[in-house]
């Protein structure tokens, strides 16, 4: 599904990401841990098309196509998501307008219809009550108000609503208080299926006890320099990363 | 245009993008109807004021009011004062009365020109004013005076309103039809010699509108005129009185846009609106006149003067208005607060792209005791453009317990535009408060990315933000017109990322 070849990346002229190589196919979930600094939220952000991360070498696919050649809502409507470590506010756009007027303009780009204003509601009201968020605060503006675990409930509700194919969560963890981190978890193992990936961006090893990953890498300094199984997190936990130091 | 993964292929992509996005926003409006017209000859001097009052049967007494305003404005200057570079004028080379040759007044719409109603079509007129234009039974009650040019072609629902003791009229039918009303009121908010070209107006004043709502009545629907300018280099004066009576209540809408020209042209339009006590109008503007291209050739020079006096204790008036086009937008709509307790409220969205010059704003002048004011302004400047607001509160010496409250955020898109708060205050009485508020921001990096990871096409993103910069005021709209006025937002700001 996701294909990443040699990616080297830089930001004002830093390396950042140094012959970055990953594959993840469907049915996984991959976790990306390492110490900060190592090129983790660099690593989501170009994926996403976020400009300003200057592609110097290497590739990256999305089932077979190529994604540093097409822009952020191009990925998106190619199933690719990104949940922020910091989502950012919109006022007077409410959340609900921002999501439906999103779900559409994928569905446009896929030459799908638009979907209904009770379908919508529908699934609305199903996932916020999965994710314990308020529908009055989804009609506020987007993320305007919310606390920091509400941005990141709210994240998880959008990728809900939005079904991706490969859902790339950065820090999805940080800031939140254990149950709200169970809520999140459960979320993203709901989302998970056969046909569908996750990339988990952490730095910390509590989120994959609620989120088993099918694969572990450790991320130092622009490289993935080791890769295991869940037991590679638990390790982590113990020894840190001194390891891998440089 | 997209996402950075590398410069070289940002560099790459570029000019088709930029040719996409050229492409997108040439002006979709800019098109000429091929209507038969009569045009007053060129120039102007006493002999155009005369043509102009007899083309429309006026009576002596108005004549001489167009020819007093006449000598005035050839004694005056244009004003310098505004934060605008204006090519000069020649006020000499142009027609000031074009009326398309249609019978003046229409016994049912189907009498409509064909070509008109398809020029409303283009015009993208909302479903449900199409349908009153049609005259569709059941459609939602919004009659629309349609100005074309010069002249008003169409009134409908005028029988409605009549039951309703509501005179809704083209200002030439009611200096025919109730000579004593216009004659009252004519010039007594904005005076002839007020300004340069609310005095030129005064002289040239081709059609506009006429309102009266009576005493106790709440008019039984909104009033509505379109403007358009259609012939090449023909000034348009619309002029537009609106009285409401104590206890009475309107809304009105007025919505523009303007075909292609090369040629800048001239609009300098007079509204003047009074409202007596316990009296409420509600004036709401969407303005899309043709803004120029993006090389900054062309375009409408848009000089208005609109002020209503809120002559009774407890009368509001509410301004809103969206602006979009225009390539020189120059505009203040006002409220003088006389009566005790007035309220007046000037809600604004102006938009700047490419060349276009916006100095807009309002002025509260309170006068009397317990008056308030409110004023939220919202600038959106984009490309090479220039958007000024300018505000004054003066809270005079009677004024006792008057407040205001401003507010004018104003939003840049790119580094080669500018945003101007210029806010003049005076208060000669001690106990009002004026209270102002100003922000600027910019679009941000972080919440175009946000929007666009989730699907939303740039431009869509760009548009989504603008449209909750700028929701306080677009709520105040009536609902069909908010709609118009955001679709409107997102259009005018293509092509102003890239």
């Amino acid at each position: 599904m996701l294909e990443i070849a040699s990616l080297h990346v830089t930001v004002d002229g830093r390396e950042i990401l140094r012959g970055l190589t990953l594959s993840v196919l469907p049915g996984e979930v991959h976790a990306i841990m390492g110490p900060n600094g190592a090129g983790k939220s660099t690593l989501a952000h170009v994926l996403a098309g976020r400009e300003g991360y200057d592609v110097t070498e290497g590739t990256a696919r999305l089932d077979g196509a190529d994604l540093l050649a097409m822009s952020p809502d191009a990925r998106a409507a190619a199933g690719l998501f990104l949940g922020l470590q910091y989502p950012v506010e919109i006022p007077g756009v409410s959340n609900l307008l921002f999501l439906r007027t999103a779900l559409n303009a994928q569905r446009r780009a896929r030459g799908e219809p638009e979907i209904s204003g009770a379908d919508f509601m529908a699934r609305v009201r199903a996932e916020a009550r999965a994710l314990g968020l308020d529908l009055e605060m989804l009609k506020r503006g987007v993320n305007v108000g919310f606390s920091g675990g509400e941005k990141k409930r709210n994240e998880a509700f959008q990728l809900a609503m939005l079904q991706p194919r490969l859902a790339i969560l950065d820090e999805s963890d940080s800031g939140l208080d254990i149950d709200a981190l169970k809520v999140v978890a459960a979320a993203i193992n709901r989302f998970m299926s056969p046909d569908r990936a996750v990339l988990l961006i952490t730095h910390y090893q509590r989120l994959l006890d609620h989120v088993r990953p099918t694969h572990v890498h450790v991320l130092v300094d622009g490289r993935i320099v080791e890769s295991g199984g869940p037991e590679l997190a638990l390790r982590l936990e113990q020894e840190g990363y001194e390891r891998h130091a440089a | 245009m997209s996402a950075g993964s590398s410069a070289a292929a940002r560099e790459g992509r570029n000019p088709e993008a930029a040719a996409a996005v050229e492409a997108l926003s040439s002006y979709r409006w800019g098109f000429t109807s091929a209507i038969e017209q009569e045009l007053a000859p060129r120039g102007l001097t006493e002999e155009t004021v005369r043509y102009i009052s007899a083309r429309k049967g006026e009576p002596e007494w108005m004549l001489e009011w167009r020819l007093k305003a006449f000598r005035i404005w050839q004694t005056m200057a244009e004003p310098q004062w505004a934060k605008l570079s204006i090519p000069p004028i020649d006020y000499q080379d142009a027609h000031y009365y074009a009326a398309p040759r249609v019978k003046p007044s229409l016994k049912s719409l189907d009498e409509l020109d064909p070509e008109i109603r398809r020029t409303y079509e283009k015009l993208g007129i909302p479903l449900e004013e199409q349908k009153v234009l049609a005259g569709v039974e059941g459609a939602r009650r919004v009659a629309v005076d349609a100005v074309f040019d010069s002249v008003s072609v169409a009134t409908t629902f005028r029988e409605e309103l009549r039951k309703a003791g509501v005179i809704f009229l083209s200002i030439s039918e009611a200096i025919r039809e109730h000579p004593e009303l216009v004659r009252r009121h004519l010039g007594s908010v904005v005076p002839v010699r007020d300004n340069f070209f609310a005095c030129l107006n005064s002289a040239v004043f081709s059609d506009g509108t006429f309102v009266l709502v009576p005493k106790g009545v709440r008019c039984p629907m909104e009033l509505s005129t379109y403007f358009r300018i259609n012939a090449e280099n023909t000034g348009q004066f619309e002029r537009t009185l609106i009285i409401a009576e104590e206890g009475a209540y309107v809304s009105y809408l007025e919505g523009c846009t303007a075909p292609m020209r090369d040629e800048n042209q001239l609009h300098a339009a007079v509204v003047e609106l009074i409202a007596e006590a316990d009296a409420e109008i509600k004036y709401s503007t969407v303005q899309n006149w043709y803004p120029g291209n993006s090389e900054g050739k062309g375009g409408i020079y848009n000089f208005v003067t609109k002020r209503a006096l809120c002559r009774g204790a407890r009368s509001k008036v509410s301004w809103t208005q969206v602006e979009t086009g225009s390539a020189i937008t120059w505009k203040y709509p006002s409220c003088i607060l006389q009566g005790e307790e007035s309220v007046g409220e000037f809600y604004s969205v102006a938009v700047t792209n490419n060349f276009q010059q916006a100095d807009t704003g309002t002025k509260m002048i309170h006068l009397g005791a317990r008056t308030r004011s409110r004023i939220i302004s919202k600038g959106i400047s984009a490309g090479r453009s220039n958007n000024s607001y300018r505000g004054l509160v003066r809270m005079g010496p009677s004024a006792t317990g008057a407040r205001n409250f401003t507010q004018c955020d104003s939003l840049l898109i790119g580094d080669r535009c500018g945003a101007h708060t210029i806010p003049y205050i005076e208060v000669k009485n001690p106990s009002a408060q004026v209270e102002h508020e100003a922000t600027t921001s910019r679009i941000s990096e972080d919440q175009k990315f946000y929007a666009m990871s989730r699907g939303l096409p740039e431009e869509d993103a760009i548009a989504l933000i603008v449209n909750g910069f700028c929701r306080e005021v677009l709520q105040t709209l009536p609902m069909e017109f908010a709609v118009e006025a955001q679709k409107l937002l997102g259009i005018s700001l293509e092509g102003s990322v890239g």
